[in-house]
């Protein structure tokens, strides 16, 4: 000790380590080593995938927009003059891609910039096959706008996107049937006149799908609003299902070989692959019960059945953990097994509930199997009503909209389906925040 | 008790719904991934400019289309399916059993399948006899029938490049995969005289030798990709040094990364493939199912548009995407605007 004390820098142990010491610390780092490779490996493998994705998808947020005067003629959009919307339907987008072509050439001359001897037609070429029809959409909407010049606002098509994002280059333009090395140069020209800007695309959220023609266009809207949909039913049905199922199974059912065959089920079910519902679903909600093809309340009835068991082991788990000290103090002043129940034991099972069923729901938020064979994983363009009519219409779902934009042709689609993920995961990890917060404010420890 | 009263009140909002729900307005189809995108562009033009909802348009391969399609008559079925090949006797009687009588054959043009490599990768002049002793299980060599030497292309035939042999072929769940084998293997087999060879080893069993014109060798040098031609064309870029099968349109798409190589001498393009100059190439329809004419608001509409000049015709966005156009267009217009049913199958 003496010594000890006098060269306090080097304290040592007075055991010397024999063979089967070393063998055993030896035998013990080895252990650590790999537990941390391993840690570090999943680490690996996140930061790739986030790099990959966000790399890929961050584009997909931003978006080129050809921003060109247009002066809405009424001689060719509406030919009877009265202003009538059902008559000026008649003129389709093929009439309002002439009127914006035309603004196009004119606008080129106004401001001086070369068109490398290109036709009105290539020209027309760097807009989006959508523009016509936003234009007629908003002409549709407002018929007062005729006869004036507004400032249109359309997207340019995915290529000239693609430029500006550097997907595309000159030498890929000469091998792409696509777009030509002129187009791009007079897309170049327009941008440095100001008429071409990249910039924030709210739509990408809130645009319904495109078809391979006009990738630009494509946004989640339908797939956030079914998505939305089942959620909103998953919750309705499983919480309140859930929750009732456990509390009986957990505090009133008797002890018998029912109950614990009943128990093993749920166990099981719980492990069941998701496209084993989808099976269940077509047969049961769509042949059966005559439910239509592609609604949110189909994909949210077979969310709910594959949410269920995942819910009941959580409230289970949860009920369990109140001590039964609670229950007993509540039927010894006199409280009946009900007042006891929702009085005491389900409050305080509460926290652990809410973030079984949040965690439910995410799960089933990412779910895009079961959902293939109930005909959701569709080409949806218009967007599903407000409910409950909405819940019969048909809508599609995030991971659904993932998994249709990486089978598109169109090297466009790459970035919206990656940018379609980044909204998956900050859905889904609201959705785990919420679930670690509730857990931690609310939840006792006993 | 407020979540019981819940849960209850909800299950039956549900079942009101249900019932209140049942009017379909929107017309439903599904099918064949190869018809899907020009499906798409249909649907999307089609709820662009009419009063009509857009049609929902479902992939899920041919096969599985047309069985939805003869699941019954009724508004939870669905009202065309699109397919990449003809429809079948089988399908034709589960269709009978279920109700659905009459069915309407629409054509709605060609798709041509094309080889290509990676675009820095050398060209490749193929011709269906070169694509046969490249991957055919067994050849023919000098005269006796072995198990499939050919280590490059250049051991197949000399006038190509001297790069190991690998092609990613489309499934057999893919309707692609029927034309390769019929218009490429089966034809090269017949012109290079192995069909003869197998006939006479088989005893003059034609089936038979077909069967053993169509086995493809088995040691990784063909490999069959059941996903999409984006997972052909990531696996190709993985692989430089593969052929790959594609679609025109998927070829069209992708132009600057693939090099796409002559059939028989060749270019595929929209036009030699209309002329029929290119091989290999297969029509596209869409069956409608009769009964719901006139039920499903705006079915008739959307098929009439489908094959309207405007869309199908050769100057129309699905031409433009890689459809090529069919020269019995005006044909199928009438029958269309006559709802006439399809015959039985010749």
């Amino acid at each position: 000790m003496t010594d000890a004390s006098l060269n306090p820098a080097a304290p040592k142990s007075l055991l010397t380590a024999d063979a089967r010491t070393r063998n055993r610390r030896a035998a013990e780092m080895r252990f650590r080593m790999i537990g941390l490779s391993a840690v570090l490996l999943g680490l690996v493998a996140l930061v790739f995938l986030m790099v990959s994705i966000l790399g890929n998808g961050v584009g997909a947020f931003r978006q080129t927009f050809v921003e060109i005067p247009v002066m809405l003629d009424p001689a060719a959009l509406d030919k009877s003059g009265n202003r009538d919307v059902e008559q000026m339907k008649k003129v389709t987008t093929v009439g309002y891609g002439k009127l914006i072509e035309k603004a196009l050439g004119a606008e080129l001359v106004a401001r001086n910039i070369d068109t490398q001897g290109l036709t009105s037609k290539d020209i027309m070429g760097l807009m989006s096959k959508e523009a016509p029809a936003d234009l007629r959409n908003q002409v549709l909407a407002n018929p007062d706008l005729l006869g004036q010049t507004i400032t249109f606002n359309g997207f340019a098509t995915s290529r000239v996107d693609g430029f500006f994002k550097g997907r595309v280059t000159m030498d890929s333009a000469l091998r792409d049937s696509n777009i030509s090395p002129e187009q791009l140069t007079v897309a170049q020209a327009m941008a440095d006149a100001g008429l071409i800007e990249v910039k924030f695309n709210l739509s990408f959220l809130t645009a319904p799908d495109a078809s391979e023609l006009r990738p630009e266009a494509a946004g989640l809207g339908v797939a956030i609003l079914g998505s939305a949909y089942m959620m909103l039913i998953v919750l309705a049905l499983s919480l309140p299902i859930g929750v009732a199922s456990s509390i009986y199974l957990e505090e009133l059912a008797p002890k018998n070989k029912w109950t614990d065959m009943i128990e093993v089920n749920i166990a099981n079910l719980a492990a069941v692959p998701a496209i084993v519902y989808g099976i269940l679903a077509l047969a049961l909600f769509i042949n059966f019960a005559g439910l239509p093809q592609s609604a949110p309340i189909v994909g949210g009835l077979v969310l709910t059945l594959m949410t269920l068991p995942t819910i009941i082991i959580a409230t289970r788990a949860a009920l369990k953990a109140v001590p039964p000290s609670i229950r007993d103090a509540a039927l010894g002043v006199g409280a009946s097994r009900m007042q006891a129940i929702f009085h005491h034991v389900l409050p305080l099972a509460m926290p652990g509930i809410l973030t079984g069923t949040i965690l439910g729901l995410a799960r089933a938020l990412g779910e895009s199997a079961p959902l293939l064979l109930i005909g959701m994983v569709a080409f949806v363009k218009d967007y599903p009503a407000a409910p409950p009519e909405g819940l019969m219409q048909p809508a599609t779902a995030l991971p659904v909209q993932v998994y249709q934009w990486t089978q598109r042709s169109d090297p466009a689609f790459v970035e919206r389906a990656s940018g379609a993920i980044i909204v998956l995961l900050v859905f889904l990890l609201i959705m785990n925040a919420v679930a670690i917060i509730l857990r931690r404010r609310f939840e006792r420890r006993w | 008790m407020s979540v019981m009263k819940l849960s209850a009140s909800v299950i039956a909002i549900a079942a009101v719904s249900a019932t209140a729900a049942m009017a379909r307005d929107n017309v439903q189809v599904s099918g064949s991934s190869t018809v899907l995108p020009y499906a798409t562009i249909v649907a999307e033009a089609f709820g662009e400019n009419f009063d009509f909802p857009t049609p929902v348009v479902e992939g899920g391969g041919s096969g599985a289309g047309r069985k939805k399609l003869c699941e019954g008559v009724g508004e939870n079925t669905i009202d065309i399916a699109n397919s990449s090949s003809r429809i079948k006797q089988s399908d034709i009687d589960l269709c009978t059993t279920n109700g659905v009588a009459e069915i309407m054959e629409v054509r709605i043009g060609y798709d041509g399948i094309v080889f290509a490599s990676d675009i820095n990768g050398p060209e490749f002049a193929f011709t269906p006899a070169d694509w046969y002793n490249a991957l055919a299980a067994e050849v023919v060599k000098d005269g006796a029938i072995v198990a499939n030497p050919n280590k490059t292309w250049a051991d197949v035939n000399a006038a190509l490049p001297a790069q190991a042999l690998l092609a990613f072929i489309p499934g057999t769940k893919h309707g692609t995969r029927e034309v390769f084998d019929e218009k490429v293997i089966v034809e090269g087999c017949e012109t290079s005289g192995a069909m003869e060879a197998f006939k006479a080893a088989a005893g003059g069993d034609e089936d038979a030798a077909h069967d053993k014109c169509m086995a493809l060798r088995t040691d990784g040098v063909s490999v069959d990709v059941d996903g999409d031609y984006t997972e052909t064309l990531a696996r190709l870029s993985a692989n430089p040094n593969a052929i790959g099968v594609f679609g025109l349109s998927f070829y069209q798409n992708n132009t600057d990364k693939l090099r796409v190589a002559t059939m028989g001498g060749v270019i595929p393009t929209v036009e030699s493939i209309a002329a029929g100059d290119y091989p290999v190439s297969r029509p596209l329809f869409f069956y409608v199912k009769k009964a719901h004419i006139g039920v499903i608001p705006g079915l008739k509409e959307f098929v009439e548009f489908f094959v309207s000049d405007d869309m199908a015709g050769p100057e129309g966005p699905l031409a433009a995407y890689g459809l090529v156009s069919d020269p019995e267009l005006a044909a199928t217009q009438q029958m269309v605007a006559d709802e006439v049913p399809m015959g039985p199958l010749n």
